[in-house]
């Protein structure tokens, strides 16, 4: 008990605190010519009957006053007092026994004033009641249209035969579509659950959980003409609302499936050219990420700037690790795979330790940036955040860069060039020292790239690389090796059926199902999806 | 190599008895066992020769890496495949021996459960899920030892040889196998005690675990298993089968198009691989006193692979000296700068691959060769040029 108040407090709190701050800045542009009048509005509420309170409330209501909400809210959370001379103060905090408090009409902070000073104007259950939907109300005359757009919606459901008609006229006033849209529906819950045809016959196709509520109900109503309306549309809405919830599996799959490409595409390439298993992938993925992270220290206050700029220097940071393992080490390893792969996990072992010893072992933070936060809204039923949007188009801008730079580029030819025929590609001139060099470091720094996209979506620590080499892997191996096409398609969708079995077999069942899947695959086409063509193909 | 002592064609099995290697690997594990014994049973414990219950039980559980080294080179020295998966074979082996081990524990666990263990009371289960019934047999529990590892590879060899999967892709279907099976075993539904795995021993045949005499016999046990799986590894690849696998391992397509049925030397070799590492965990589990999924790990089993090629890839007894080498430099390590160890571990993968592709006995074959290079001209130098290729 004794924890719940004191967090009840805390809320009272910080809502205390967030309200002080628009009571200023509302009270700043408002002028003092009407104080008069304020004054006398909040001394009616100073009485001892409840009933005279209430309609001391009203009054606020009607007022137009811009700080009413302000009022009313602190009326509401207790904090509306009055001090011995008189004077109507707003306790900014209520810890210990002298509380900040606030001016209620010119919003001046007062100092420290002992709670023995203070007296709190009471209101009971009914009054609390009223001044909620009052408060809600009042938003709703707001000039502020994002606040009318919240106190809309959070009318859902709370509307009661009272403000129908209010609402009504608010409705037939209201120029924003959405606040419009909102309000009917709100009016139209409250009528459906009531039992009438025309609330029934409004929320028809509406997703919003509170709507499926209130048809529910309706649904189990006398009237049978209305309890089947109402039973027809809930079925609609149901149909709906799997389409949606389609949509959103597909969509955080499509979003597993693009940080799997951007993971593998890197080491497809490498792979692909040098038949080399790059078993440090996970962990120049890692120098990305810890780059975004050093960038953002660099330059605090500009996530952004810094998220932007993370991507050239975590290319370029992961560009030169890589062409550093390929001449300290891949290159006295050539044509001796299985080594290739032990010595480069003998690298990811030194870098993650590395990171552990000069970081730190905990995870970093990494802020992501405004434009990159939040969730577009769909419907009621869908809303797509939007970090994992940018990194899904990150993902194809970086894929379609690679198959510019392989298709339409002299390195791309030379490099095709070395994967298919490395001795004849030689023969003619290429020379195929520089083109390893070349795609380690093009596959390197695009494992940077993946690595500073991941940050957005997890948390950047030592183990980020290891957690996505094994899938990784099994997206090049599924898609088939040296095929960029085959890397997008498998990465894709790999995601979606992880995200699709991921309902019903749980997150660790659906990920040990895809394995198996791959396994059992590769024993099918053992050269993956799209297998290389050619006497290459038999290397 | 060894191919080369193919003069004395008796009996199979008997064959690696007359190998020098042989003689002198058997020579001194039984010296080496003899004298652990000797200084902890007959050396008084204030004397600075005596080697406590810890260490012997220490050097029981690099014995049984050692084991699994040997498994490992088996089909990586000798068959040509990389198996990141290794791991796998040698923790369902100890799983095995580990629910044995619990229903040996009967009605003594924290709750009283006369047959359930611990664990399964926590999750209010009320019977024995079926693949836990026959574990409370000693015969049935050792010969699962052998069998489920046996038949994991069976079933995955099987699918993986006939469809001519190898190289780098089977290296990744082994890890991704290991790495699906930590995963499963991760899970408290699948009856192998989750996250904590299998622990609180209590006897083995009736023989307390706890008891100094029970630890040593463990020890000799698992230096008699090493023994027998190295003869039975080098009497392998001295037959006609091993010649055929180290021809698959060199050029499989050639040997194929000489009429051998390659996945059926691959899938033989494999499945006997993982039973030795089976047997290498169900010696293990006992002496450590817990098995839990993180033995699925594929880190694990990919340091498996640095242990033999740090030893020396295709000889067997570089195999056991890789895994005691860098198990005590570990043991070391992590007592004294835990941080360092990673470093080190991580500068042995890059340092061994490539300065020592032929590991510590390419050394010292090489030393021998110059020794002998020294006093006659060297009838058979070019046996070593053509080992490096996977």
């Amino acid at each position: 008990m004794r924890r719940f108040l004191s967090l009840a407090l805390l809320c009272f709190l910080l809502l205390g605190i967030t309200l002080n701050a628009q009571a200023q800045s509302t009270d700043a542009a408002s002028s003092s010519t009407n104080d008069a009048a304020a004054l006398e509005l909040l001394e009616a509420l100073d009485v001892e009957s409840y009933t005279a309170k209430g309609e001391a409330i009203t009054a606020i209501l009607q007022s137009d006053d811009e700080r009413a909400r302000d009022w009313l809210q602190a009326l509401l959370d207790g904090r509306l007092q009055r001090t011995e001379d008189g004077r109507f103060v707003l306790v900014l905090e209520n810890r210990g026994r002298d509380w900040p408090v606030a001016d209620v009409l010119t919003g001046e902070a007062l100092g420290e004033m002992s709670r023995r000073d203070l007296e709190r104007i009471g209101i009971n259950n009914n009054l609390r009641n009223q001044l909620r939907s009052a408060i809600a109300v009042v938003d709703l005359y707001s000039l502020n249209v994002e606040r009318r757009r919240t106190s809309a919606e959070r009318l859902l459901g709370e509307v009661d035969g009272e403000l129908v008609p209010t609402l009504d006229d608010l409705i037939a006033q209201e120029e924003d579509e959405q606040v419009r849209y909102r309000l009917t529906q709100a009016v139209a819950i409250y009528r459906a659950e009531a039992g009438e045809m025309a609330g029934v016959e409004a929320l028809d196709g509406s997703l919003h959980p509170r709507s499926r509520v209130a048809l529910s109900r309706a649904a189990n109503g006398d009237d049978p003409v209305v309890a089947n309306a109402a039973a027809a549309s809930l079925s609609g809405i149901e149909q709906q609302l799997k389409i949606n919830r389609g949509l959103e599996t597909l969509y955080f799959g499509l979003s597993l499936g693009s940080v799997l490409v951007l993971a593998a595409i890197g080491l497809a390439i490498t792979f692909g050219v040098m038949g080399v298993i790059n078993m440090a992938h996970g962990e120049l993925m890692m120098l990305g990420a810890y780059t975004t992270w050093a960038m953002q220290q660099l330059l605090p206050g500009q996530p952004g700037l810094a998220l932007i700029l993370s991507i050239p220097a975590g290319f370029m940071v992961a560009a030169l690790a890589g062409v550093a393992i390929e001449r300290g080490v891949i290159q006295f390893l050539k044509g001796r795979p299985l080594e290739t792969l032990l010595a480069t996990f003998g690298i990811s072992l030194i870098l993650q330790q590395l990171v552990r010893t000069v970081i730190s072992p905990l995870n970093r933070t990494v802020i992501t940036p405004e434009w990159m936060s939040g969730s577009l809204v769909v419907n009621d039923a869908l809303s797509l955040t939007l970090n994992r949007m940018y990194v899904l188009g990150f993902a194809l801008v970086v894929f379609a860069g690679l198959m510019l730079i392989m298709r339409r580029t002299r390195l791309g030819l030379e490099v095709r060039a070395v994967t298919q025929n490395r001795a004849m590609a030689r023969s003619m001139g290429i020379r195929a020292t520089r083109v390893d060099i070349m795609t380690f470091a093009l596959g390197s720094g695009v494992a940077g790239l993946a690595g500073v996209a991941l940050s957005q979506l997890t948390n950047v620590g030592p183990n980020l690389g290891q957690n996505y080499i094994i899938d990784s892997f099994m997206v090049v191996v599924f898609g088939g090796v040296g095929n960029l096409w085959g890397t997008l398609v498998a990465g894709l969708s790999l995601g979606v059926i992880n995200q699709v079995l991921e309902p019903w077999a749980g997150a660790v069942l659906a990920k040990i199902i895809v394995l198996v899947f791959i396994i059992l695959f590769i024993q099918k086409r053992p050269r993956g999806l799209f297998p290389q063509k050619g006497r290459a193909a038999e290397g | 190599m060894s191919l080369t002592t193919e003069s004395s064609t008796n009996f199979w099995l008997t064959r690696p008895f007359s190998e020098r290697s042989t003689q002198i690997f058997l020579g001194v594990l039984l010296a080496a066992l003899a004298l652990v014994t000797l200084l902890h049973v007959a050396v008084p414990p204030d004397n600075p020769l005596h080697v406590g219950a810890y260490t012997v039980n220490l050097f029981g559980k690099y014995l049984s890496y050692a084991l699994l080294a040997v498994a490992v080179d088996l089909v990586w020295g000798y068959l040509g495949i990389l198996s990141l998966g290794h791991g796998a074979f040698f923790a369902i082996g100890g799983y095995a021996m580990g629910m044995y081990l619990m229903r040996q524990i009967g009605d003594r666990g924290t709750y009283g459960h006369p047959v359930l263990p611990d664990f399964m009371v926590f999750l209010n289960w009320d019977s024995l899920p079926w693949f836990w019934h026959g574990f409370d047999m000693a015969w049935f529990a050792f010969a699962m030892v052998l069998l489920a590892p046996g038949l994991l590879a069976l079933v995955f060899g099987f699918l993986a040889f006939r469809s001519r999967v190898t190289g780098v892709y089977l290296s990744i279907i082994t890890q991704a196998l290991t790495f699906a099976l930590m995963l499963a075993f991760f899970r408290n539904e699948m009856g192998f005690g989750g996250n904590n795995g299998l622990t609180d021993f209590r006897e083995i045949v009736g023989f307390d675990l706890r008891s100094d005499a029970t630890r040593l016999g463990l020890f000799l046990a698992t230096g008699v298993a090493l023994a027998l799986g190295y003869i039975l590894c080098r009497a392998i690849v001295t037959s006609k089968l091993g010649r055929v696998s180290v021809a698959t391992r060199d050029a499989e397509a050639r040997t194929r198009f000489l009429g051998y049925r390659v996945e059926r030397f691959q899938l033989f070799v494999f499945v006997v691989s993982a039973m030795l590492a089976g047997l290498a965990g169900a010696l293990y589990v006992p002496q450590v006193g817990i098995i839990n999924p993180s033995e699925f790990s594929p880190i694990f089993s990919i340091e498996i692979v640095l242990w033999v090629a740090l030893g020396g890839r295709a000889t067997l007894y570089g195999a056991v000296i890789g895994a005691i080498l860098v198990n005590y430099a570990k043991t070391i390590f992590t007592g004294v700068m835990p941080d360092a160890w990673l470093f080190a571990l991580g500068a042995m993968f890059v340092l061994v691959t490539v300065f020592l592709p032929k590991g510590v006995a390419g050394l010292f074959r090489y030393l021998k060769r110059r020794k002998r290079e020294e006093q006659t001209t060297d009838p058979d130098h070019q046996h070593t040029s053509k080992e490096a290729s996977a």
